[in-house]
Formats: structure tokens, C-alpha cells, sequence
């Protein structure tokens, strides 16, 4: 019985948290940037949140300016007579906080809970529904976003999974001897005599030392992780190898009759 | 009594090591016969495929209806592919295995391009049966040689985990598997080549085989190395190395790299005309004070200083406090995607900290394009009804079979999903369908 009480006014609280900030809006409304898709942020939170009350938006307040915010802008754009371009310069943000309300506290402490909420504040006066549990409970970082992005066909756990092999393979090289480490990887998915996939081929047998020995386990650093995102959006230091070694290590003969193309660090790359 | 009690310490001290040792020895073996079961499993199978693979070329070439050869080349495909992962399975990488893999490729991409065609409008051709027969006696020879080896890996015992450990130690002793491996290797070699020349199952052209679009002459290390500072924006000649590429690069290139503390720069130079194909610079950037669309600016303004003329963005994306920017090239409207330039610009001051044009370099050329046949609204009719398209545009991409095709493009929306999507401007064929994605729930 109290629990019921007690979400009833949490309910009814919500019907009146739009009046007491209402004089307050327009003082706290979108840092003076352009925003554009792919975007990350407090900003983007709070156009997603804006275009959310005005029933724009359907998705999830995440901080990232997707495809779904994307659309919504633009249909915003177009509704209220505005140039379509999809991107929230200072007119299109105008016409936003004039429209809308946006509960900067409120949404941030729903997003921190884990809590998926739409239309808040529109006519269903923020009804939230609970759900999609999330770890990060206490000590909330400063930044709010609760999603990435990823290059298109890649996961966090593939980038996770590059990133240990490079660092296995090539930590202490030069960073652009990492990024082509991951650029071969890829260009072996690429390669009909290779896997198809990023973990075939980095768990190929015998095909990198360091899944091998296990060196694969270690945890890598940032710059492994940047070197495997270079790599994946297009930078290929190694310039198409698809194998490599390390002259002083190598055990096999065989290595060394395949044409190569160059040395970066301790490693030389060959076709 | 004291010499008694360490004696019984001792004595119960080499017991439990005897049976600690017992253990670890018991678990040692039970982890190798796990390592050595899944790689009989793969080359088990793979002599299975190999012998199905077989038997089913043969069957198409004495099928006649062609209502029924689809469907056995897509089966050809399917198994083409199994084999194929059973061979990567297996511990091959040091052996010079390669050739075998790519013919597996070849005969899956020569039956998926026939088995997606309408053979009812188009049957094979003399060529392709030509093709056909061909490939029936080689996976003829493949299969008996690796019959052959399965029989004496079964008759003596042999053991992958022997196989291993030889090609580790670099073992010259005799190995059944091994040489029976070399031996179907250099047997594909004999074909590789006899096959590229029929054409039809060549190796696919890949972009880097045709950069002989770059104009200009050859630069010398000095040219280049003036170029590089230039590029780089230092003008010390110290900490600053330039390499010429080997025998396995696609063109000639200088590699240039320079270090000077926190920052290091990189750069792979044509060496015909000097064009910057990637750069890539090194530092930390913290403090995030420019806005993903400033960056773009900055990226824009980049680009033009090095002469790509009508590029148009595509996409971008923030990542870690960086710009990452991809543009394509735009000829007369006409978006054209092999051309394509990435850019990715440090949100702290608007420093470029790396550029990517390869891609480029080895595509850019101006095309004749023709005109659409159909008009914008006769490819609509095309598209899934359920999609609600909102962009569209013309474009020009790679399709399934690595020809370059004139496409509309649509850019839609379907239950909260966006797709995009390309139509043939000529025929109205779907070339290509892809779900956009690009973000992902933080899993940290």
C-alpha cells in the first residue's frame, strides 16, 4: 500500500515539475555548437529530450545523435517550416526551446537510474517505464550518454577483442605499427584464403604468437584501442599486408619468401 | 625420533607431490585430446567436403533443367564455405596452405554469381561449362590426395598435436600430414594460374590494381622528404625518417615518420606524383572545445588545400574527443562512393590528425556516366512498400560482382530502423540493401 502511495506521487510530481521550471527554461538551454549526426553528448541529450516532449522522438535519450534523432529533426524541421537539413543550428534550436520543455536534472537522474521514459512531459504527462537495469548505478560520471558509436558492422566486444590482439601482438610499437597490426587483421577477413570473420582470423591456429601464448588476455591499453578504430575507419599503414613477422623471432622459412612491402618497428609487412 | 618424524614429513611431502604431478599430468592429457579432437574434426570433415564438393560438380554438369542447377550451385556455395572454415580450423598457419583456400573461394564465388543469376534468361555459358569441367577434375585430384593422407593419418596414428609441434620447431623429419598438404598445395598452384587465364574465376579486381589514374612524375627521397615537412608543418630536418616500399607493395611509395615527443606523425607518399595516401598523427587530445560540426569545418577546409575538388560528407562521427569525417566524391550530383576520403580532426584545436585516401587515389578518375533510364519515381516502385523512403539521391557504387553500377539511392525508414538502399537506375535490380547502424548501448 505505501509502495503504491508512493509511486502515485512520484506520478503526480511529474505532472508538476514542468510548472516550477518553467520560467527557467531558456536560461539553461543548448551550448551555442551546430549539432550534427553522429554527435555525442549533453547537448544531444537534450535535443533528443526536446524532440522526446515535442512526440518527435521515440527512441531512447542516449547522448547519441543517431539515425533515429536524425529523422526527428528533420520531421521537426519540416513541421514547423524550417530549411530540412538535419542539422540543430541556432534557429532550428530557437524554435526547439520555444516549443518544448527540458528538465535537465530530471532527465539526467532518469538516465543514471537506467529508466526508459518517452514523451516526458508531453501529453502523457512523463510516464516512465522502468526497466533495462544498468550497472553504473552509483558514482554516475560526469558524462551522461548511455550509448557509443561504433563504425558501421562493428561491435564494442569486436573493437574489445582487435584491440587485445594488437596489444598482444604489438604493444610497444610505434602507433602506426599498431594500426597496420589491426589493419592486417582486417584485411585478412577480407581475404578469400582467410576467415571471414574478426575472431576467425585472430583465432586462427597458429596464426598470431600472441593467441598462441595467451599474451591475447592481457588487457589493452587506450592507444591499442584507438590504433583498432583507425584501422577500422579505413587508415591502413601496413598497405594491404595481409601477413607480418618479426625478422629476429621468426621461425618459419617459409615467411620470408613473401614479397614485402615495407617495416614499420620491429615488424616487416608482405603480401 | 626426530629422524623418524622428518622421514614420515618427507615421505608425505612426495606422496602428495606423486599425486599432485598425477593430476597435472591427467589434465595436461585431457586438454590435448580436446586440441587434438577438434582438429581431426576439421580435417575429417574437410575430406568429407571435399569429396561432396566433387560429387556435386559433377551433378551439374549433368543436369540439364535449370530449375534445378540453382539451387545445387547454391549448395556448392554452402559447401565451399564449410570446407573453408574447416580448413582455417586447422593448425596451418605456418604451412604455406593458402592457394588451396583460395581455390575453395573461387569455386564459391563463380557458383554464387551463377546460382543468384536467372539461368532461365541467361544459362551458362560454353565458357562456363568449360569452367566447370575444369574445376570437376581438380577437386578430383584435391580430394584423392586428401583421401589419401586421411588414410595414412588413420592407419598410423598420426597425430595433429605431432603436426603442431613439427611445424613449430620447424622439424625437418617427415610428417604424412604435412607433405600431404604440400602436395595438394603445389597441385592448386598448377590451377591457380591455368584458371585466372579462363577469367571467369580470376582473383576479383581489387581497387589497388588500378592507381595508374595518379598523374605526375617520380619523386625523389629528397622531393619527398621537402613534401612531408610541409605536410607534417615542422621545418627541423632531424627526427624525421623516409623508407621506400619493397617488392610487395602495389604501387611504389615512400613511408615517412617523424617523432618529437608527445607527437608522432606518419605518412605513406605515392612515389609517382607525390599524393599523400594516409597520414596518421599521434598525440593525446583531452579537453574536448570544438563541436563535431566545427571539426567538419576544419576537415573541409583540409581537403581543399589538397585539391579534392566536389567532395561531399557522408558521414560523421565522434569519437573519444576525435572527428571522424568520410567524404565521397561528387560528380554532377552523382555521389560516387568507391572515392572516398576519411578525415579525422582532433576536437581540441582543429588539428587534422589523420587522413585516408587510398581508396581515392586508386578509383578517382571522371566517368562517363549515362543517363538513368528509369526516372526517380519508377524506381521507387522497387523499393519495399513497407519502407517509407525520406532521402534520395543518385549514386554510383560496387555491386556484389565488383562492377561499378549507376543506382538510385534511398534512404528509408522501417520500424524504427533506417536503411539504405540501391536501386539500378537502369533495370530496377535492388544492388544492395544495407540496415544503417552506427551506435550501440555502453557496455562500460
Amino acid at each position: 500500500m505505501r509502495y503504491r502511495k508512493i509511486s502515485f506521487f512520484m506520478v503526480f510530481g511529474l505532472f508538476l515539475l514542468p510548472l516550477f521550471f518553467d520560467g527557467k527554461e531558456e536560461a539553461q538551454a543548448f551550448s551555442p555548437q551546430v549539432i550534427q549526426h553522429g554527435a555525442v553528448g549533453d547537448d544531444v541529450i537534450e535535443l533528443q529530450a526536446r524532440l522526446q516532449y515535442l512526440g518527435f522522438y521515440n527512441g531512447n535519450i542516449d547522448g547519441v545523435f543517431g539515425w533515429g534523432t536524425y529523422w526527428a529533426l528533420r520531421n521537426f524541421q519540416y513541421e514547423f517550416g524550417m530549411n530540412i537539413d538535419g542539422l540543430a543550428g541556432q534557429e532550428t534550436k530557437n524554435k526547439l526551446v520555444n516549443a518544448s520543455q527540458f528538465n535537465e536534472a530530471y532527465v539526467k537522474e532518469q538516465i543514471s537510474k537506467g529508466n526508459r521514459f518517452s514523451h516526458y512531459g508531453g501529453t502523457e504527462g512523463g510516464q516512465q517505464q522502468g526497466g533495462q537495469a544498468q550497472q553504473q548505478e552509483q558514482n554516475v560520471p560526469v558524462d551522461n550518454t548511455t550509448a557509443v558509436n561504433v563504425p558501421q558492422g562493428f561491435s564494442q566486444n569486436d573493437i574489445q577483442l582487435m584491440a587485445n590482439a594488437v596489444y598482444g601482438e604489438a604493444r610497444g610499437e610505434p602507433y602506426e605499427g599498431q594500426v597496420a597490426v589491426a589493419a592486417v587483421i582486417l584485411n585478412r577477413v577480407a581475404s578469400p584464403s582467410f576467415p571471414n570473420t574478426v575472431s576467425g582470423v585472430i583465432f586462427e591456429p597458429r596464426a598470431f604468437t600472441a593467441v598462441a601464448d595467451g599474451q591475447i588476455w592481457l588487457t589493452p591499453n587506450e592507444v591499442a584501442k584507438e590504433a583498432v578504430l583507425d584501422a577500422i575507419n579505413g587508415w591502413d599503414p601496413s598497405s594491404n599486408a595481409i601477413y607480418y613477422f618479426n625478422p629476429d623471432t621468426a621461425t618459419s622459412p617459409w615467411i620470408w619468401t613473401r614479397p614485402q612491402i615495407k617495416q614499420i618497428g620491429k615488424h616487416i609487412f608482405c603480401k | 625420533m626426530i629422524r623418524w618424524i622428518t622421514i614420515g614429513i618427507l615421505s608425505l611431502g612426495l606422496v602428495g607431490a606423486a599425486i599432485w604431478g598425477y593430476q597435472e599430468h591427467q589434465e595436461k592429457n585431457a586438454i590435448l585430446i580436446q586440441a587434438e579432437n577438434s582438429y581431426q574434426k576439421s580435417f575429417h570433415e574437410l575430406s568429407y567436403y571435399m569429396d561432396l564438393l566433387h560429387d556435386e560438380i559433377g551433378t551439374v554438369l549433368a543436369m540439364n533443367s535449370h530449375e534445378r542447377l540453382s539451387p545445387k550451385f547454391v549448395d556448392i556455395w554452402r559447401i565451399t564455405s564449410e570446407a573453408h572454415s574447416n580448413v582455417s580450423q586447422l593448425p596451418l598457419g605456418l604451412l604455406p596452405f593458402n592457394k588451396t583456400e583460395e581455390f575453395l573461394s573461387n569455386i564459391g564465388d563463380f557458383t554464387y554469381r551463377t546460382a543468384i543469376r536467372n539461368l532461365d534468361d541467361d544459362p551458362l555459358t560454353e565458357d562456363e561449362t568449360k569452367v566447370l569441367e575444369d574445376l570437376y577434375v581438380q577437386a578430383n585430384d584435391i580430394k584423392d590426395e586428401l583421401r589419401h593422407v586421411q588414410h595414412l593419418a588413420l592407419e598410423n596414428n598420426l597425430r595433429w598435436m605431432d603436426v603442431q609441434l613439427a611445424l613449430v620447431n620447424n622439424d625437418q623429419t617427415d610428417n604424412t600430414i604435412i607433405d600431404g598438404f604440400k602436395t595438394v598445395e603445389k597441385q592448386v598452384e598448377g590451377y591457380a594460374e591455368a584458371n585466372s587465364q579462363s577469367g571467369l574465376i580470376g582473383v576479383s579486381t581489387k581497387p589497388e590494381d588500378h592507381f595508374e589514374n595518379l598523374p605526375g612524375k617520380k619523386l625523389s627521397e629528397e622531393e619527398a622528404l621537402d613534401k612531408s615537412r610541409k605536410i607534417f608543418d615542422i621545418n627541423s630536418k632531424e627526427n624525421i625518417e623516409i623508407t621506400p616500399s619493397g617488392d610487395g607493395a602495389d604501387i611504389p611509395i615512400y613511408s615517412v615518420s617523424y617523432q618529437n615527443g608527445e607527437k608522432r606523425a606518419y605518412m605513406d607518399l605515392s612515389q609517382k606524383g607525390g599524393y599523400p595516401l594516409t597520414l596518421l598523427i599521434e598525440r593525446p587530445v583531452e579537453n574536448k572545445k570544438l563541436s563535431l560540426h566545427d571539426g567538419q569545418e576544419h576537415a573541409e577546409k583540409y581537403l581543399e588545400q589538397f585539391d579534392f575538388d566536389d567532395m561531399e560528407l557522408y558521414q560523421s562521427m565522434e569519437l573519444n574527443n576525435v572527428g571522424m569525417y568520410s567524404f565521397n566524391y561528387n560528380q554532377d550530383g552523382i555521389r560516387i562512393y568507391s572515392d572516398s576520403v576519411e578525415v579525422k580532426v582532433a576536437l581540441d584545436n582543429g588539428d587534422v590528425l589523420g587522413v585516408t585516401a587510398s581508396e581515392y587515389y586508386s578509383n578517382h578518375h571522371e566517368r562517363e556516366i549515362d543517363e538513368p533510364e528509369l526516372t526517380e519515381e519508377e524506381a521507387r516502385e522497387f523499393v519495399n512498400t513497407n519502407v517509407q523512403i525520406e532521402e534520395s539521391g543518385l549514386a554510383i557504387i560496387t555491386n556484389d560482382v565488383d562492377e561499378e553500377v549507376l543506382t538510385y539511392e534511398f534512404l528509408g525508414t522501417f520500424n524504427n530502423d533506417t536503411y539504405r538502399i540501391f536501386i539500378n537506375a537502369m533495370d530496377g535490380r535492388e544492388e544492395k540493401v544495407e540496415k544503417l547502424g552506427g551506435k550501440e548501448l555502453k557496455y562500460s
